[in-house]
């Protein structure tokens, strides 16, 4: 037998196996994110109904169950505080919108473990609108939303 | 090595209510540069935290997040010593990284 190419093949199998373990971790670190994949549909769309129905929030119904907290005139459009929390039963995830920003959509929050149904955060507006809180409980969709007034808008352009 | 996020934790009667900043342009891809050249989109996309390792809250983010993103959320059932990590992941495949011990 030819001992110095049995040697290069034990090696050679041993660096497949370190990489395929390699490779193996990889996927793992990939995976946790597996979970939010970032929706690239629902944050290009540019008008509010795809954005409603590519996230998963379309057809919703107004509950005054949501809370929404948030300035009534900004004067820096890109700087805008958010607060909002749901008080309806078996709420899972919350999403921001903004009709009138060039992509609606802003941010959508999942909540898992013990998270509560709350959100709080700083959004950018282009101009003056409507900003809505969309919250997802049970298979159905509530909205409550509220229009601010923008003096400085936010999104340049 | 990744980019910090900074974490402010507050526990109180079981409730862990969590402040967290990132330091991010957060550039939409709309704006123009002085010689009106498209400022190419930059912005955090992907927000996760988990608390002992597991769960709590996770996030997508558009372009519609102010600059430098701030966020704060709540957690239930959390004691002194859990840790808490949040990681995020922007546009460009930058990762950011923050953790800290609950008391």
């Amino acid at each position: 037998m030819n001992l110095p190419r049995r040697n290069f093949l034990q090696r050679a199998t041993l660096f497949t196996a370190a990489a395929a373990a390699f490779g193996s971790g990889l996927l793992k670190s990939a995976g946790a994110w597996a979970a939010a994949t970032w929706n690239v549909q629902a944050f290009t769309a540019k008008t509010a109904s795809d954005a409603y129905s590519r996230s998963g929030y379309a057809n919703a119904v107004n509950s005054s169950d949501i809370v929404l907290k948030l300035p009534e005139i900004a004067e820096d459009g890109s700087v805008v505080p958010v607060q909002a929390s749901s008080n309806i039963p078996g709420t899972t995830s919350m999403a921001i919108f903004v009709p009138d920003n060039p992509n609606p959509l802003i941010a959508d929050f999942t909540f898992l473990n013990g998270a509560e149904p709350f959100i709080a955060t700083r959004i950018k507006m282009a101009k003056t609108s409507s900003v809505q809180i969309m919250a997802k409980a049970d298979g159905k969709v509530y909205m409550t939303s509220k229009s601010i007034k923008v003096t400085a808008g936010g999104c340049g352009g | 090595m990744d980019q910090p996020i900074l974490i402010r934790a507050h526990l109180q009667d079981g409730e862990a209510d969590i402040k967290a900043l990132i330091h991010h342009d957060m550039e939409t891809g709309l704006r123009k540069d002085a010689a009106g050249k498209v400022i190419p989109a930059h912005f955090i996309n992907l927000v996760s935290a988990t608390l002992n390792g597991t769960p709590v809250m996770q996030a997508q983010w558009g372009i519609g997040v102010s600059k430098n993103p701030f966020f704060e959320f709540k957690v239930k059932g959390a004691k002194s010593g859990d840790q808490l990590v949040i990681s995020a992941v922007d546009n460009l495949g930058m990762s950011y990284s923050g953790q800290t011990t609950l008391n």
